[in-house]
């Protein structure tokens, strides 16, 4: 068995993460942190999580073996962990859920959040109103006008939604905005940040939270098939599904762990979101070392996926790790491929996917192809595809 | 001793505080740049900070944010900034210099090249607001090695601990944050920047000066009661993004840094 990644006592993974924030964070990051380990063993803690994952959430969520798509691709035997049937169609919400009742427990009666395609922010709506607390969301500007949907979700759940006007005015920007609010208003605002980036502890907690994911699928996988899977394929913006599913499963050097970058138009064009496989370098962002997407001066460059929720420049410290001690290994997966992966899948199993993870899905069919019939590979859905059925309609040719 | 540590001691022995003057570097353009650090030094600025522009200026509130996006559509980058400072030395400005910006910018080029670069061009410092003590090492070594400042900051929120470790670290000045928030002007300082100023001061010889907020001259005289010197960055910011040839933008800032300076005295 490996060692479980950890990080050191300052958020370090390696040479990555950290805690790179104006000195007026410090305190917060570090009573988040403290907060953070005095209740995640705390009994009543524990049980009120799992209380909520299982009655609201809908936890466990299933692993199904895909057995018209194992056909199809005629290799692995393809089995789905299904976060897409969570409440709220992601596994955005286990993260959500998680820190709503950690801020609770702080006494912050005021929570924030960033949201791109809007999936994290109706998350922390959805957890906001069921706790009574109040919810800001920070979306970019040109996100609020593209995601109408989420927007109105949001503000039926009794969030506001904040319209970022800075910069390119999408998620790095709602990012910036929504740190900018808790330095001004740190003393009575938790930020659930919704994905495995920012300053420690972020990383940590947020990986916590998911893991809950790859815990459930050892347990299901080695009920249903014997045995551990021999790979596993998600999908890689920021990372939190990925690294929720692979984090448990990634002390079985045996298991090999893919996660799908966001290859875009391509990664020999300017216009994808792989931070990882498409050239990013080593930088400062969102509070965290990790790779990112930049210029020769170090200028943040704006990413570009058909899936916002892959459209990030940065990616989440642990990855970065995990990319360069060999843990995992990242690949990237175009638009277009990705919408083979969702139209794959809905049409073997009757299951249409986020687009997000489509990419995964593609990748994970190139995969199990290669595979011998006797060996497992298990995908994370991590979210439901109808938030994409707009988009994906129009680039269809039908105007629904 | 550098040009920093001079100017803080001249300015005790005349009894005066320090001005810190803020302008987002290429904005409107280098040219103008070049003009206003002239323009800030006649004007009596003691301190010229000249923001990098980034991409992602996650401490900073709207109106510098506008000038940082209004400085890279012009086209500032880190090596036509330092060429531009080069230039200007050479011409004679004698006015201590810092670069403020975000670290990725240091890391781009390495963060050591970073620093003897900017040290070659006439900086004397540097302001990196994202990189708080814990992850200063690297920088830290960088900066002493080019005989560069590296400022160190406390904010309202900071732990007594942390005041005595930021101020002890701190070399060129300890900049003291007046409010929990970003960069801007406000029409009121909270109160509990004057507890934070004296006790960074138990701590250290080295000079406070307290920004975030500020731009008014009775505010500028409030915090001279207690501290070594007052930051002025977005209310400067603004009038350079008022518009206008170089001779009528010099002719507002120069006229409004005037006004500031004599509250120091």
């Amino acid at each position: 068995m490996r060692e479980l990644s950890q990080p050191d006592s300052m958020g370090h993974y390696g040479q990555f993460g950290g805690r790179y924030v104006p000195e007026t964070l410090m305190s917060a990051c570090i009573e988040l942190e403290e907060a953070y380990n005095r209740y995640k063993n705390d009994p009543d803690f524990v049980a009120e999580l799992a209380y909520y994952r299982k009655h609201y959430i809908g936890r466990a969520t299933p692993l199904y073996f895909a057995e018209r798509l194992t056909q199809h691709v005629g290799g692995a035997r393809i089995y789905l962990k299904r976060e897409d049937l969570n409440h709220t169609g992601a596994h955005k919400i286990n993260n959500a859920m998680g820190q709503a009742l950690l801020a609770r427990r702080m006494g912050k009666q005021r929570i924030i959040a960033e949201t791109g395609a809007g999936q994290h922010g109706v998350a922390t709506a959805t957890v906001c109103a069921l706790f009574g607390l109040d919810c800001d969301v920070h979306m970019g500007e040109v996100d609020v006008a593209r995601q109408e949907l989420n927007v109105f979700r949001m503000r039926l759940l009794g969030a506001r939604v904040l319209p970022t006007k800075s910069g390119s005015r999408t998620l790095k920007d709602a990012t910036n905005e929504a740190i900018r609010d808790w330095v001004t208003n740190v003393e009575t605002t938790h930020y659930i940040i919704g994905s495995v980036v920012g300053p420690h502890p972020y990383p940590m907690i947020v990986r916590d939270f998911q893991r809950v994911i790859g815990e459930e699928a050892i347990e299901q996988v080695k009920e249903q098939a014997g045995r551990l899977p021999d790979c596993i394929v998600a999908c890689v913006g920021g990372g939190s599904n990925a690294m929720g599913i692979f984090h448990p499963f990634s002390v079985y050097p045996e298991v090999r762990l893919v996660g799908v970058e966001a290859g875009g138009h391509g990664l020999d064009t300017d216009k994808h979101g792989a931070t990882m496989t498409g050239g990013g370098r080593v930088g400062v962002f969102h509070g965290a070392r990790s790779y990112l997407l930049q210029d020769q001066f170090g200028q943040i460059t704006e990413a570009h996926s058909i899936s916002a929720g892959l459209d990030y420049p940065g990616v989440g410290p642990e990855h970065s790790h995990f990319r360069d001690q060999g843990i995992a290994e990242y690949v990237a997966v175009t638009d277009e491929q990705a919408l083979e992966g969702m139209k794959l899948l809905a049409r073997t199993e009757g299951i249409i996917a986020a687009l997000e993870s489509s990419h995964a899905i593609y990748q994970a069919a190139e995969i199990a192809r290669t595979m011998a019939k006797d060996q497992i590979l298990i995908i994370n859905v991590s979210g439901r595809g109808d938030k994409d059925m707009v988009q994906v309609s129009r680039m269809m040719g039908v105007d629904l | 001793m550098g040009r920093i540590f001079e100017r803080f001691e001249a300015l005790r022995r005349n009894d005066e505080k320090a001005l810190v003057t803020y302008i987002a570097a290429g904005d409107p353009s280098l040219e103008a740049t070049a003009a206003l650090i002239r323009t800030l030094e006649a004007a009596g600025a003691d301190l010229i900070e000249l923001g990098l522009a980034f991409s992602d200026p996650l401490a900073d509130g709207p109106t510098i944010q506008a000038a940082s996006q209004r400085a890279l559509a012009a086209g500032a980058n880190t090596d036509n900034v330092l060429a531009m400072v080069a230039q200007v030395r050479r011409a004679g400005a004698t006015v201590p210099l810092l670069i403020m910006t975000y670290y990725n910018l240091l890391m781009r080029p390495g963060v050591a090249e970073f620093c003897r670069r900017a040290a070659e061009a006439g900086f004397d410092g540097l302001i990196i607001p994202d990189v708080p003590m814990e992850e200063a090492g690297e920088l830290l070594a960088a900066t002493t090695a080019a005989g560069l400042d590296l400022v160190q900051f406390v904010a309202p929120t900071s732990t007594p601990d942390r005041v005595r470790r930021a101020s002890q670290l701190a070399t060129g000045f300890v900049y003291c944050v007046s409010l929990t928030g970003v960069t801007g002007e406000r029409t009121a300082l909270p109160p509990r920047f004057r507890e934070l100023v004296q006790e960074t001061k138990r701590h250290t010889e080295t000079p406070v000066c307290v920004g975030f907020g500020i731009s008014q001259p009775e505010q500028v005289r409030e915090v001279c009661q207690i501290a070594d010197g007052v930051i002025v960055g977005s209310a400067i910011v603004r009038l350079c993004g008022e518009g206008g040839t170089v001779e009528e933008l010099t002719g507002r800032v120069g006229a409004y840094v005037s006004n500031l300076k004599a509250a120091t005295k």
